[in-house]
């Protein structure tokens, strides 16, 4: 069976500094990693090699340097790691469609798997992208996947509800952080890791002309001090203001 | 043309208020999308919330799959010829508009809950990084996708006077591989406080056991589903197991909004909840220090405030 895992470079929120005039993130020199949750679709992908045999590769959209967090994977257990190299500016857009051109390139595949979103940016568009441009089914926030020689199997967590999904291949499946625990890889699985192949592919050779169609114009910090709202005296008016202050800032969705 | 979906209708109707201004300063029209069975009473709904026309995709899908409204609202965009389209952000609604950003080739937002037009340009903010940074997204082409997520935007007075098209069309998907075999209620109950999204919190402003209903009524309707409380609620009077003990020797907690009711807010205390979304304050005392550590505040006396507070949520909440 043909696994391909779709993984992301992303900065280490946890370290991430705020600036304390502008309140402004501090991006730069933060740590980077592998977005937690593209370590459970590698988990999952590793099960799934054990139980059915075949190959895993690993695909990465981003800088030069993400070479090194591709390593980390391929001593979890991925066979073969190719990183795309991003231009600036990139997009969603951008990214599934050299997601996109890159599996085509990888030729063979069966079952596609990515986080349900990256833990930097949380905004779950790759994998559904990925599966409509390759015009594939896309079973997204899966719990627990079994697949089979013929089809996979899936039950997803759609929040106040369950659903089980079954699909022939190819299928794209984005998995939830509960599906398991990713694996740390011995010390022989790390050494191991760097006589595993990495293709490094530009991304003018995978599709010209690529522009953004959404453009982060600006990042604006949050301020962490509190509000220190008090409503008092007509208590009346104080819960109806109180009311409509949080479901202005949406916290009463559930 | 300003294009509005999703399943659940409150989220549509919330969606159409917002949709009416960028159509009113884009000089455009509001439409509003329902997929499935003809539904007349709820098409003449959006259309008093503010669509100008209704299109109603007929089709006999028995339940959602990504695949196929993709196909559809895919189909009913190069119909109408549609430059913005505005999503309900529920789960499914994310998956749909990100397969269908894939499918146009279009630029897509996901969770916005502030959508403007600058330099002509539509533009969509977002929460990034944990919640510590809002990125500010302009879109370069069209048609522009954002999902929108409930509560965000008020939704218009209703007005039954308000006139519209309802056209009906009978809209054939491509037939996806993919099969549902089971949907099933997921069961809510036992939520731990570490991972609950809301939490309500009871201190030592609580005179009896009894009480702390007040507590969880107020929880439910919030659909937060969790109650905590200080140590004197746990520890001394143990009238909460000590899986609800939020604090430095407690459980550290980081919901989207905590609630302290009664809690006079010791550093102790603080510690267990100081990373918290949005935090209310509920106490008698203008001076405890709860309110030093709160967005928002209410003075006054628990036992009245707490039942007022739930049948407001409850009112807001629909």
């Amino acid at each position: 069976m043909n696994i391909i895992v779709c993984a992301k470079q992303v900065v280490d929120v946890s370290e991430m500094k705020v600036d304390p005039s502008t309140k402004k993130p501090i991006l730069q020199g933060v740590a980077q990693k592998i977005s937690d949750i593209d370590k459970n679709a590698m988990e999952e992908a590793i099960k799934i090699k054990d139980k059915n045999g075949g190959k895993i590769t690993v695909v990465t959209v981003g800088p030069s340097d993400a070479k090194e967090r591709i390593k980390e994977l391929l001593a979890m257990g991925a066979d073969e790691g190719v990183l795309v190299t991003a231009p600036d500016n990139i997009d969603y857009h951008m990214t599934s469609t050299l997601l996109a051109e890159a599996v085509k390139k990888i030729g063979e595949y069966d079952i596609i798997l990515c986080g349900e979103a990256s833990i930097d940016l949380f905004s779950g568009q790759a994998g559904p992208r990925l599966a409509g441009l390759l015009g594939i089914p896309q079973i997204t926030y899966a719990q627990s996947v079994n697949a089979e020689k013929d089809k996979v199997t899936a039950d997803r967590n759609m929040g106040d509800y369950a659903v089980t999904t079954e699909s022939t291949y190819p299928a794209l499946v984005t998995v939830t952080k509960e599906i398991n625990e990713p694996r740390l890889p011995s010390l022989m699985q790390i050494l191991g890791a760097a006589n595993k192949p990495i293709q490094e592919w530009t991304s003018d050779s995978l599709s010209s002309e690529l522009k953004p169609m959404v453009e982060t114009v600006d990042l604006k910090g949050v301020s962490m001090e509190r509000k220190n709202i008090v409503f008092q005296n007509d208590l009346d008016k104080s819960v109806t203001k109180l009311v409509d202050s949080l479901a202005k800032e949406g916290a009463l969705r559930g | 043309m300003v294009l509005v979906f999703s399943d659940n209708k409150n989220l549509t109707f919330e969606m159409l208020s917002k949709a009416s201004e960028l159509a009113k300063n884009l000089n455009k029209k509001v439409t509003a999308v329902i997929i499935g069975k003809t539904d007349d009473a709820l098409a003449k709904e959006y259309i008093s919330f503010g669509a100008d026309k209704v299109f109603v995709a007929e089709t006999n899908l028995e339940s959602f799959k990504a695949e196929e409204y993709t196909d559809i609202l895919g189909n009913i965009v190069k119909e109408t010829g549609a430059e913005t389209i505005l999503i309900g952000s529920n789960k499914n609604g994310k998956e749909l508009a990100a397969r269908l950003g894939g499918k146009l080739n279009a630029g897509c937002v996901i969770d916005s809950n502030n959508i403007y037009l600058k330099d002509k340009k539509l533009t969509a903010e977002r929460v990034v990084y944990s919640g510590n940074a809002i990125a500010v997204e302009q879109f370069n082409s069209t048609p522009a996708i954002v999902t929108v997520p409930s509560k965000a935007f008020d939704r218009l007075k209703k007005d039954d006077s308000r006139k519209g098209d309802i056209i009906k069309k009978k809209i054939d998907a491509e037939k996806s591989t993919s099969k549902i075999l089971k949907v099933q209620e997921m069961k809510t109950e036992g939520v731990n406080v570490e991972d609950a999204e809301i939490i309500v919190s009871c201190g030592r402003g609580f005179k009896n056991k009894e009480d702390i209903k007040l507590v969880q009524e107020l929880a439910d309707v919030l659909k937060g589903k969790t109650v905590g409380c200080s140590r004197p609620i746990a520890a001394d009077m143990k009238w909460l197991p000590e899986e609800c003990w939020i604090g430095l020797s407690g459980h550290k907690v980081k919901p989207k909004l905590y609630i302290a009711a009664g809690i006079s807010g010791q550093i102790q205390h603080i510690a267990g909840m100081r990373d918290s979304g949005i935090i209310v304050a509920i106490n008698k005392d203008p001076d405890a220090l709860i309110f030093k550590s709160a967005d928002y505040g209410i003075v006054g006396d628990l036992y009245e405030v707490l039942p007022k507070l739930t049948s407001a949520v409850k009112e807001k909440m629909g």
